[in-house]
This record gives C-alpha cells, sequence and structure tokens, in this order.
C-alpha cells in the first residue's frame, strides 16, 4: 500500500481510438476501502477508462498508478515507455476484475475458474488453491457449483463465480465493468449482494461502472459522472441523489432513476 | 460384361491379403499419421507467427504458405527427396532412419517431411480461424488475471480453440491418407504402390486396383468413426454434466449413433 493511502492514482489520462478521443484528460484518486461508482451514458468513455487501469487499453498520455506503480509503462527519465509484458502481467494480478459478459472459461468447471491463476500465475499448490477456492465460492453462495459448468449456471451465478475468481488472486482493487448490465433483472440483486458484502464487510477497494443507483447510494462512497470522456461532477452519492449540479447530470439520472 | 474379372483374386486382395500388402498398409498409415502431426506442429508455430508482433515473422510465415500452398505437392515431394540434400550440401534426407521400433527408409523419411511441411501451410489457416472463433473476452479475462500472452495461449485460448480445430483436421487427415500415395513416386510402397507393382507383372487393373480403393475405404472409414468419438469427447464439457458417465460412455461407443451424426 502506498503511505497515503491512495490504492488508485491516475492524472489527465488520454486515449483515442484512431480519430476518435474517448478520454480527454481523466483524473480520479481512490483511497484505501473507497468504493467509487462510475456513471454516465453510454460513449462516455467510462469502460474505457476503468480498462485503461489494468492497461487492457494503452494509454495516449497522462498516467495510472496502482499502490503507487504505474501502471503499464516504465519512467525512463520522465519519458514513459511501455512496460514488458511479464511486468504488466504481475501488475495485472493485483488488480481484480470483472466483466460485463463474466468470461469465464466455458471449458472449465467454476471451481477451476476459481483455481486456474492462483496455481499457474502464482504457483499456489493445488490442494490449498482447491480449498480457497471452495471457501471463495462458499461465500458467492455457489457451495454446490463446484464442479457444474459455466454453461450449466444462469448469468447471476457465472458472474458470482467471475468475482470469486478475481478474488481468489487477492486484489487490493477491483475492477467491475457493468458487472450487471448483462443480466436478467431477477438475478442483478443475488449480484449485487455479494458487491455489497465485499465492500461492506471485507473492506475491498471497488471502482465499479454502473447504473444501479441504489447500489451506488447504499454502498458508494463516491459517485462520479462522466460524459464525453471527461470527468464532469464528482460527489456523494446523496449529493447526486439531493442536488446534482451540472445540467448533463440531471439529464442523465432522470432517465436512469 | 464381369467375365473378365478373376474373382479369387479380388477375393483374396480383399480378405487374405499377404504379408507386403499389410506392409504396405502399415507404410500408408504411419507415413499419414507422422506427416500429419508434423503439419499441426508446423501449422501451430506458423499461426503464431502469424499472429506475431514481429513483422519479420509474420513475412516468414505468409512465405511459407504462399510457397506450399501454390506448387503441387507431388513437386515438393520430389523437391525434398532429391533437392535437399543437394541445396543444402548435407545429408538432411539419410539412407534410412532407426528409430528403434522400426527403419524408416530415406524415401518414406523424405515423403512424411515432404507431407508434412504441405499440410503445415493447410492446417496454419485452420488454426488461426480456430484461434479466432475464441471469444476476445477469454484472453482478455486470462489476462486481467495476471496470465502473460503465452500463458493465457496455452491455458485459455489453445484449449478452446481445439474444439474449432477438431473437425477440419480430421477432414485433412482423411485427405492425408489418401495423398499419402504420391510418395509411392520416390518409391515407396505403401498401398496404391503395392496395387500398381502388382497390377504391373499382372495387368490385371481391376482386381488389384479395386482391391486397394476397398482398402483406402476401410481406412477412411475407420478414421471418420474415431473422429466422430473424439467430437463426441470435445463437446462433452458444452453438454449436460449430469449426464451418467455410463450413458456418456455408450454414446462413445455406438457405432450407429455415429453414422447417424453424419
Amino acid at each position: 500500500m502506498s503511505s497515503n493511502g491512495k490504492v488508485m492514482h491516475a492524472q489527465d489520462v488520454m486515449k483515442r481510438f484512431g480519430r476518435l478521443e474517448v478520454l480527454k484528460g481523466v483524473s480520479l484518486d481512490v483511497a484505501q476501502g473507497e468504493v467509487v461508482c462510475i456513471i454516465g451514458p453510454s460513449g462516455s468513455g467510462k469502460t474505457t477508462f476503468i480498462r485503461c487501469i489494468n492497461h487492457l487499453e494503452k494509454i495516449d498520455a497522462g498516467r495510472i498508478e496502482v499502490n503507487g506503480h504505474l501502471i503499464g509503462y516504465r519512467d525512463e527519465d520522465g519519458k514513459l515507455v511501455e512496460d514488458t509484458e511479464r511486468n504488466i502481467a504481475r501488475q495485472r494480478a493485483e488488480i481484480g476484475m470483472v466483466f460485463q459478459r463474466f468470461n469465464l472459461f466455458p471449458h472449465k468447471t467454476a471451481l477451476e475458474n476459481v483455481i486456474e491463476a492462483p496455481t499457474h500465475v502464482r504457483g499456489t499448490p493445488k490442494e490449498e488453491a482447491i480449498l480457497e477456492g471452495k471457501a471463495l465460492l462458499d461465500r458467492v453462495g455457489l457451495a454446490d457449483k463446484f464442479d457444474t459448468y459455466p454453461g450449466k449456471l444462469s448469468g447471476g451465478q457465472q458472474q458470482r463465480v467471475a468475482i470469486a475468481r478475481a478474488l481468489a488472486m487477492n486484489p487490493t482493487l477491483m475492477l467491475f465493468d457493468e458487472p450487471t448490465s448483462a443480466l436478467d433483472p431477477e438475478v442483478i440483486g443475488e449480484v449485487l449482494d455479494v458487491m455489497r458484502t465485499l465492500a461492506l464487510e471485507m473492506g475491498t477497494t471497488m471502482i465499479v461502472v454502473t447504473h444501479e443507483m441504489g447500489f451506488a447510494r447504499e454502498v458508494g462512497n463516491r459517485v462520479v459522472m462522466m460524459d464525453d470522456g471527461r470527468i464532469i461532477e464528482e460527489g456523494s452519492p446523496e449529493h447526486f441523489f439531493t442536488n446534482p449540479t451540472e445540467e448533463r447530470t440531471k439529464r442523465f439520472l432522470s432517465k436512469i432513476l | 460384361m464381369f467375365a473378365a474379372v478373376e474373382w479369387h483374386i479380388l477375393w483374396q486382395r480383399l480378405f487374405h491379403p499377404d504379408h507386403v500388402f499389410v506392409l504396405a498398409l502399415w507404410r500408408t498409415i504411419y507415413i499419414s499419421v507422422f506427416a500429419q502431426i508434423l503439419g499441426v506442429v508446423l501449422g501451430l508455430i506458423a499461426a503464431l507467427m502469424r499472429m506475431s508482433k514481429l513483422h519479420p515473422l509474420r513475412i516468414l510465415s505468409g512465405l511459407y504458405v504462399l510457397v506450399f500452398r501454390g506448387t503441387p505437392v507431388i513437386l515438393q515431394i520430389y523437391f525434398v527427396y532429391f533437392g535437399v540434400n543437394l541445396l543444402f550440401g548435407v545429408a538432411l534426407i539419410p539412407n534410412s532412419v532407426n528409430f528403434g521400433l522400426f527403419v524408416m527408409n530415406g524415401a518414406a523419411f523424405a515423403g512424411i517431411l515432404a507431407l508434412g511441411i504441405n499440410e503445415g501451410a493447410y492446417m496454419r489457416e485452420i488454426i488461426r480461424a480456430g484461434i479466432d472463433s475464441v471469444d476476445r473476452g477469454q484472453l482478455e479475462a486470462a489476462r486481467s488475471l495476471g496470465m502473460h500472452y503465452r500463458l493465457a495461449m496455452r491455458r485459455i485460448v489453445l484449449p478452446q480453440a481445439t474444439r474449432f480445430i477438431v473437425p477440419p483436421l480430421g477432414n485433412e487427415f482423411n485427405n492425408m491418407m489418401k495423398t499419402s500415395s504420391l510418395v509411392f513416386f520416390i518409391g515407396v510402397t505403401e498401398l496404391f504402390g503395392d496395387a500398381e507393382i502388382r497390377y504391373s507383372t499382372t495387368f490385371r487393373p481391376v482386381e488389384y486396383f479395386g482391391a486397394v480403393a476397398f482398402w483406402y475405404l476401410v481406412l477412411t472409414s475407420v478414421w471418420s468413426l474415431i473422429q466422430v468419438q473424439i467430437e463426441r469427447r470435445l463437446a462433452v464439457s458444452e453438454r449436460s454434466d449430469d449426464e451418467p458417465l455410463l450413458e456418456r460412455l455408450s454414446h462413445l461407443w455406438s457405432p450407429m449413433a455415429a453414422w447417424g451424426r453424419r
């Protein structure tokens, strides 16, 4: 952990796809144990931004640090040079990510999905990884699904396995990219419950791209509104519910609430 | 109209083949198997080179496919057998190769090499298409867990690509068993060669070529049964996992079910 308690520090992050500027200078700090929810219309750059945090996307300018370490780049006399594949992989191991479409490994059972990275990235002995993996699946309410393949699980169950899979690496930061937007309405609750437990009981530091304002209000410490590649408003969940200042934010919230 | 056919010769070739024939059959099988294995290995290497970040590797992979898909196999077989040693000035193609269990003559070795290299060019496309068929999110998920590219490929992407690669690979092997007959032209007496030699001493084409056609059919039919079973086995993880093992095994060993699916 860095000395100032900041888990994630992003400064003037810029990103373009071809001629399209997706991020036009995004700065954000996330403290230890904080839950930050990022909201905003589609195309506002929120998903791209959290994908930059574990370097699934390269950035064109600015810098991102996690636990005080520059992500994806080496600082060589003030010039940022892309880091080696192995170093980037090592950094990603510290950052958990949950995807909108789960991305479970379909050729592996729930338990195999969870123990894959501990055994093959960390070198954890298999018996130990299995014990921990079972405990994690138990914690997300899937103690009876150890040997089930993802294809046989519901969307909500798959996403809970995906959360357990990310947690198995003991990440210091969890990124959630619209974790409930591919789910049927009736199973959204079970995924949010798991995330709530993570935040409130385990104190996990989380950055969540979501439109679930109920979740943001109950669990989030801070809400960040993005539009057109910029953060246009930032504040407590209460602030967003009671008196958002920006016109764009008001219009957006009126549509999703 | 069938008056000229010597039925007893045909009968004997079909059901009481001599040991010369069995040896020829064995040659066809091992040449095809080794050439196909070589083709898969070369195809995988070429496919990974094609996806490499390094420009020269991509170009090399492209040239490989260009040359070996763009020239006749028979030419490649002749070139490897007659040309390679002269070209490189060393005996890359030896007179015979001792595998411990059996000794392979140099011509068969050259044939395997040529067929395998040729096959690799086709396998590259098949393997690349297989890798492309795996959802991009799989690689991203693997990387987000801290896997580097090679580990993610080996553990996550390639095992899933296998499901897309195996069906066309099976067809390639079916082709390989038939194409392997071309090595007769560099003096390897495999199935076709055996028939040709018998024919040229007896002038009985119907009996000898008819019988060898039957044996090629046996080979390709047995292979298609094996292929179906391999594909079934690969599909297990997608099917119901609460299907009892016994039932799964009975699926596996029911040839009728296998034919029904074709």
